[in-house]
């Protein structure tokens, strides 16, 4: 039987919820599904992946140690567990550091690697992704001994499979890189992970200061929803290019993305055409957003903030 | 010093994309150079003016068209350049083989700088196979760089603006991400000057790429929809905000119930 590993990614110690997506497409082929964790919590994870087809998971330790992350290590060490388990399809997310791991892997393997796909068919290795900054869809083949596709955090959706899931350690023994990790600077403590949000709230240059971006944050902050930027709002200084969402910032897949004062370039559109649903508050109807979403709010973004502001504050705690 | 700057000539964002006959697309449209690529070509030219003898080369594997984006780099700064010439749909795998062997072909790099991503393929890998193929190490969505005689530092962009602090010794192979730098515009004696530097013509088939096994085939491209039906919410803030939150209640369940 074929057998399929999904490399999972834990975030402060805790499993990414897109994680699970990845989970049920692998699943979904029907071939037996490996969970791959690098010095993570194999035994917290697994409770979890279990409920979304994984009938096991691998803690992989590398000689370096868990205190010492360095991607060149961990790349080797996935590869020697795909040697080890017999794993011919790995995924995992198009995260940054899915970005940077699967890349490796797949270069040193010289396998096909398909990133950041919003669909994934393993029986007949094929994927869809977007072509063109976004403007276009590709389904590709990928041929090859090994084949490796990235997928867009929360394209996919979780589907419960629930089974009994295994947990083993695999050693792997790794080598010196020729990249050395001098240490890890985390971000602040309020950007929220825009790729795994699911409620991302934007500004654009209709936001007017870097001040007024208080008002997305105090709004964000009452259903745990990420605070997003076009680049105009990044150009003018005003927040963070972390948190800018297009073709030069992220690209990001959330369930809804509000949208205020962004007119809907269509770089900007590279980068959250998929959501789920998309409302925009824009003062100009005819701008291109009010024809490309699923509502449009003709009005003021700071008459209309402020009073979501209030109205979620009041009934409930957060989102899910 | 021989620093390498790998540059893709790309359609322009902002042209509309139509898809022909065999999936390829209708090139009758602006292109330009990747804009990952110009931070690679910026960061590289700055280097070179703080390093005696340093020679910037940019390289592209194309159609012949792609000169004009080799020119947008000498008119950025760089010295020389080499046009892989190639009519042919490349995948990732194929293009990291031939950019590898132009640059072996013409000498030795200390420094290959490559963009993060090219924003029609959307790759995420060449540089990361190009490491793989010559046998360096190799940082991506790096948005510092320093250079102090053999060793490289660079920080590379994680999530939630998380950084990662790395070091590499030369030759290395660096992915630019937007953060590097601000690119320089060319001014007018910068482009003539361009047009007098050397591009030197090498057809695909001469560069000795290897064939893999490994491969992407195209099955389907096609447009993507943008096609939503916008509905009007209308009336007060105050109705507008309790219709939004009826949105994100009902319609998306994202609210937790209380
Ligand atoms: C190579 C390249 C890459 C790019 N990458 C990106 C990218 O990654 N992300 C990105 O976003 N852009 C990107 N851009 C820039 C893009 O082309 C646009 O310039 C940018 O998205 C515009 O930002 P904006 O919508 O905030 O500003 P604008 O286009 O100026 O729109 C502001 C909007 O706010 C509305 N408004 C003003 N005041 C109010 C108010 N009080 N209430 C309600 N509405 C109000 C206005 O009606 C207007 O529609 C890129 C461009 C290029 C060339
Ligand atoms: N045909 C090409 N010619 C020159 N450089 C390229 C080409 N394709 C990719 N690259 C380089 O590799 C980087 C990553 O591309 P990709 O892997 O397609 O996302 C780009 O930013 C370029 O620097």
């Amino acid at each position: 039987m074929k057998k399929i590993a999904v490399l999972i990614e834990i975030r402060d110690g805790k499993l990414k919820p897109s994680n699970l997506g990845v989970c049920s497409a692998a699943h979904e082929s029907g071939g037996e599904c490996i969970a791959f964790l690098l010095e993570g919590n194999a035994a917290d994870a697994a409770a979890t992946l279990q409920e979304y087809g994984i009938e096991k998971v691998v803690e992989i330790f590398t000689t370096h140690g868990a205190a010492s992350w360095n991607p060149e290590v961990w790349a080797e060490a996935i590869i020697q567990a795909m040697v080890y388990y017999e794993i011919h399809a790995l995924l995992g997310l198009a995260s940054m550091q899915g970005k940077d791991l699967l890349a490796r892997v797949a270069a040193r393997l010289e396998a096909p690697l398909l990133m950041d796909c919003i669909a994934v068919n393993l029986v007949r290795h094929t994927a869809k992704k977007s072509q063109f900054s976004g403007k276009a869809i590709a389904e590709f083949k990928t041929c090859g001994d090994y084949h490796v596709y990235g997928i867009r955090p929360n394209a996919l959706t979780a589907v419960p499979a629930p089974c009994r899931a295994a947990v083993e350690s695999f050693k792997a023994s790794t080598g010196s890189p020729g990249l050395s990790v001098k240490n890890l600077q985390p971000g602040l403590a309020n950007d929220i992970d825009l790729t795994e949000a699911n409620v991302i709230i934007s500004g654009g240059r209709g936001m007017e200061n870097g001040d007024n971006f208080n008002l997305l944050h105090a709004c964000a902050q009452t259903i745990s929803a990420a605070v997003g930027a076009s680049r105009a709002a990044v150009d003018a200084g005003w927040v963070s290019h972390a948190l800018q969402v297009g073709q030069t910032g992220k690209t990001v897949s959330p369930k809804v993305y509000i949208a205020c004062g962004i007119s809907g370039s269509v770089q900007h559109f590279a980068g959250m055409k998929t959501a789920g649903i998309i409302i925009a508050i824009n003062k100009d109807p005819h701008a291109a957003i009010m024809s490309k979403c699923d509502y449009a709010v003709c009005a003021n973004l700071f008459d209309i903030v402020p009073a979501l502001t209030r109205k979620l504050r009041k009934p409930h705690k957060g989102s899910k | 010093m021989n620093i390498y700057v790998c540059v893709k000539h790309v359609p322009d964002t902002a042209a509309t994309i139509r898809v022909g006959a065999d999936y390829r697309i209708d090139e009758d449209i602006t292109f330009i150079m990747n804009p990952y690529d110009e931070n690679a070509v910026e960061e590289a030219v700055r280097l070179k003016k703080r390093m005696a003898g340093a020679e910037v080369i940019a390289v592209t594997l194309g159609k012949a068209a792609a000169e004009a984006t080799l020119r947008s780099a000498l008119a950025m700064g760089a010295d020389r350049a080499i046009l892989v010439r190639s009519d042919k749909h490349h995948d990732c795998i194929t293009t990291a083989g031939a950019l590898c062997a132009a640059i072996r072909q013409d000498g030795n790099p200390d420094l290959i700088f490559t963009g993060r991503e090219s924003i029609d393929a959307e790759g995420f890998q060449t540089m990361y196979r190009m490491g793989v193929n010559l046998g360096i190490p190799v940082a991506s969505n790096v948005i510092a760089f320093d250079m102090d005689g053999q060793r490289v530092s660079v920080i590379s962009e994680m999530e939630a603006g998380e950084h990662a602090c790395l070091e590499m010794t030369t030759p290395c192979i660096i992915g630019a991400g937007k953060g590097l730098n601000q690119p320089s515009y060319p001014k007018l004696p910068d482009i003539l000057q361009a047009r007098k530097k050397t591009i030197t013509v090498i057809d695909e088939e001469q560069s000795g790429t290897h064939s893999s096994a490994s491969r992407v085939e195209t099955v389907i491209l096609e447009i993507a929809s943008e096609e939503r039906q916008p509905e009007a919410l209308e009336g007060s803030a105050e109705e507008i905000a309790d219709a939004i939150v009826g949105i994100l209640r009902n319609e998306a369940k994202v609210l937790m119930n209380s």
